[in-house]
């Protein structure tokens, strides 16, 4: 095999590149293939119109749960409208609601719209801190200038009733 | 008082930190031990100023000192003592006070350890003395912990209920342990490119303390994944969230850096990659600190956002990582490199298996960062899901899992491969039978779960083949397999324990992803629903429960199986906390042998005709304990290879001869 290199520090260099050339390639080439099936865009509910997403696609939703617009039903179903300044949807949760729900704060629901608009969310996003609110939901309302500041101002005492 | 004492020692750390860099870089420069010895000293005295802030600190999450701006905001009076003390780390500005403790509790370790040479410790304590000047002054000047408020609160805010638990006590204190303890392999690389050389003595100083971060690393992330599944009620174990990623992708480096540091130490190979890696490992340690404080991901835990910090932590890594992959790039091509060896050989194997871990460790840091990167370029927010990580992650470290058994049985320099492989038969024959069982066996019927099943199995009975091998079971008289037992090194029984360890892991893994069950219903008192095999029955409604410093609702179930007879009563809560108001779900989990069954208690729902019904969620989550045990043993094997007196006392060289009769570790 004549095109080898002639030096044996050489030819096992080359080795050690033939042995990490196709794990490098068979994972640049499974991520790129992963990517395009799980990769989710967010939008607030104006832009998820404006952008007409199709059903089924799956995106994350953000914005301001509508104050009293919350029903629990019998069967452990969440019907509630997820707004920003200018639209609102309407999103369907079966499940656990995380326990920093809140009417009137914000959320990030993960799943598709269906046939008929309604947002079926597949996860409602829960965060450890109650001050917390993602950074695309943030800059997506102070966008629309519907920004409240970083949540409540800390209040000391154990009344709870603040937030 | 104390408080103030506290703030005191804090600054003077940070003195006592730039100090150590002075004095090691002049020490070393002029040749003077006596002022590279001060800079050693002035690591210690770093560290001892640290433990008495952090201390300060203890005291007043303790004694409930609101004055305290930390304190207020994360402690109550109400809160037991266990949680008053962890609370102390529950916060952004505790936990840099933990972490710079453990970074200059790492550098004080390493100034004291009498072993490595003038030119390589003295760099090294530099660059550790480095690294504590950013941390601390970071914390100092931008993260106060012991910040006074000017009027006192009558109480405080409490640490956030989830947090109150005791693993997530003892998550962090782990976690940090381990990703800092990687700031050693940091440093004495950056000594190694400083005085450009890495040899086999180099990769034996650098290991003890890889090991010891990864084997801290492995527990740290265990306790969190184990939190995550019993306090958050999600009944899964790992999301691929990014703060998860955060701390797995340096453990995979770490994993990485363990097996390519051997063959550093026995053959003198791969070197300048060695180096890399330990460069690597606390850069993406630190990239996991940025990701968590921040808050620049979005994400299941992210912390509270603060601008100013997140952008003050990049600088500190930039600046860090930076000039560490600087002088990389500038010395590297000095370094000696005999990077001559058969494909072939245990060093071979290794070598495949760290170009599988870091490309895994690529995808995944890839997959984190998308967002942040695709956010940079034209501000579209995306989020990249499970599925694209559960995808590359699987392709790249099933074949690194086929391997394991294999390499850990070729001999270094040149192997036999057949030989290897005829030795391996039973443990494939044991993986393949396994794998044909559960596709007959278990239902639905799944062959990728059972080709995973058959990975995990060739994975436990390989490590189990070579120990047996090590002591010659079966081919020698029991006398001497005994003998050969007593006399094994303790570095071969970590091996064997980590990679047992690892099969265990992917065993349960494997089934439990592939067979788990859920189930869900609004559930009125005698009502039952079913979970797999299982029947549930609501009993009892006891919607005042009085806790320490919360009121819940307990709803109590009674788990039957498919024979009608009593598996165990759960119990699960739903809790409202009287400090913040915050209600949170209080997992009952009835635990089997390797099963668990898993209840949560939800909302109340008006079930129409004046009678309440109750959001029961339920989880099978059949051989998860595998997923928590598998861990723990690879831990448990890193500690022991740390024991190994090898790793203390031999110089390089003679272990080859001390290991002579099996092929050495």
């Amino acid at each position: 095999m004549a095109w080898l290199p002639r030096s044996r520090a050489a030819r096992r260099r080359l080795m050690m590149v033939a042995v990490a050339a196709p794990v490098l390639a068979l994972a640049v080439g499974v991520a790129l293939f992963a990517l395009k099936g799980s990769i989710s865009f967010f939008y607030t509910p104006a832009q998820a119109a404006a952008a007409h997403v199709p059903p089924g696609r799956a995106i994350q939703l953000g914005g301001l749960v509508r104050a009293g617009s919350v029903v629990r039903k019998p069967d452990g179903e969440v019907d509630f409208v997820v707004a920003d300044h200018t639209a609102a949807t309407r999103v369907v949760f079966r499940g656990e609601l995380p326990d920093l729900f809140r009417e009137g704060q914000g959320v990030v629901a993960i799943g598709a719209f269906d046939a008929a608009g309604v947002f079926q969310a597949r996860q409602i996003l829960a965060k450890h801190d109650e001050r917390y609110m993602p950074p695309e939901l943030a800059d997506a309302l102070k966008k629309q200038g519907e920004w409240r500041g970083d949540g409540a101002a800390p209040t000391y005492g154990s009344q709870g009733g603040a937030r | 008082m104390i408080d103030e004492l506290g703030q005191f020692a804090l600054v003077l750390a940070l003195a006592l930190s730039l100090a150590q860099l002075g004095l090691s870089v002049a020490g070393r420069l002029r040749r003077d031990a006596a002022l590279a010895g001060a800079g050693e000293g002035a690591a210690v005295g770093a560290f001892a100023a640290l433990a008495i802030g952090f201390v300060a600190l203890i005291h007043a999450f303790v004694t409930s000192d609101f004055s305290v701006l930390n304190v207020a905001e994360n402690s109550h009076t109400a809160k037991p003592l266990l949680y008053k003390v962890a609370g102390a780390w529950g916060s952004h500005e505790g936990s840099i006070l933990l972490w710079c403790l453990m970074l200059t509790g790492y550098g004080a370790a390493m100034a004291a350890s009498g072993r490595l040479p003038f030119g390589l410790k003295a760099w090294a304590v530099a660059c550790q003395g480095a690294l504590g000047s950013l941390f601390i002054g970071y914390m100092v000047f931008a993260s106060n912990p012991l910040a006074r408020l000017t009027a006192e609160p009558v109480q405080g805010n409490s640490l956030n209920p989830l947090l109150q638990d005791p693993a997530l006590a003892a998550h962090p204190p782990f976690l940090y342990a381990g990703y800092v303890g990687f700031s050693v392999v940091f440093s004495l690389a950056v000594g190694a490119l400083a005085e450009g050389r890495v040899d086999p003595a180099w990769a034996r100083w650098t290991r003890p303390w890889a090991l010891a971060a990864w084997s801290f690393l492995t527990v740290g992330i265990t306790l969190g994944s184990f939190w995550a599944y019993y306090e958050l009620g999600w009944g899964g174990w790992w999301a691929w969230d990014p703060v998860e990623n955060a701390s797995f992708m340096p453990w995979l480096l770490g994993t990485a850096l363990l097996h390519s540091a051997a063959v550093t130490e026995k053959r003198g190979a791969l070197a300048s990659w060695t180096v890399l890696l330990g460069l690597g490992a606390f850069t993406l340690a630190m990239m996991g600190a940025f990701l968590v404080r921040s808050g620049v991901l979005t994400s299941v835990h992210a912390f509270a956002v603060d601008p100013r910090r997140g952008i003050l932590l990049l600088v500190i890594l930039g600046v860090a990582a930076g000039s560490g992959l600087a002088l990389y790039a500038w010395r590297a091509p000095t370094l000696k490199d005999e990077a001559v060896f058969a494909p072939i050989s245990r060093e071979g194997a290794l070598f495949v298996n760290n170009v599988l871990l870091a490309a895994a460790t690529a995808t995944v840091l890839i997959g984190t960062l998308l967002p942040l990167i695709r956010q940079a370029i034209d501000g579209t927010p995306i989020s990249v899901g499970g599925p694209y990580f559960n995808l590359t992650f699987t392709t790249l470290t099933v074949p690194a899992l086929l391997l394991v058994p294999v390499g850990a049985l070729l001999a270094w320099k040149r192997a036999d491969a057949m030989g290897a492989l005829q030795r391996l038969w039973p443990a494939a024959a044991v993986a393949v039978a396994g794998g044909l069982l559960a596709l007959a066996l278990v239902s639905p019927r799944s062959a990728v779960a059972a080709a995973g099943l058959a990975v995990g199995i060739w994975v436990v009975a390989g490590a189990l083949v070579e120990a047996g091998e090590r002591v010659r079971v079966f081919r020698a008289p029991w006398a001497e397999v005994g003998r050969r037992l007593a006399g094994l090194p303790r570095g071969s029984w970590g091996m064997t324990l980590a990679h047992l360890g690892l099969g265990v892991f992917a065993l349960g893994a494997a089934f439990e992803t592939a067979w788990r069950a859920e189930a869900g219903a609004a559930l009125q008192v005698g009502q039952t629903m079913r979970l797999a095999a299982f029947e549930l029955r609501l009993d009892r409604v006891d919607p005042h429960v009085v806790g320490p410093n919360y009121e819940a609702v307990r709803t109590e179930l009674r788990v039957l199986d498919g024979a009608g007879r009593l598996v165990c009563a759960a119990a699960p809560e739903r809790r409202v906390y009287a400090a913040g108001g915050q209600t949170t779900s209080q997992v009952a989990i009835c635990p089997g042998i390797l099963d668990d069954i898993y209840v949560t208690a939800g909302d109340q729902r008006d079930a129409g005709d004046g009678k309440a019904a109750y959001l029961i969620k339920a989880y099978w989550n059949p051989w998860v304990r595998l997923i928590f045990l598998g861990p723990l043993l690879m831990a448990l094997g890193g500690v022991i290879s740390l024991s190994d007196r090898r790793l203390r006392f031999a110089v390089p060289g003679r272990a080859r001869q001390a290991a002579a009769p099996a092929p050495a570790e």
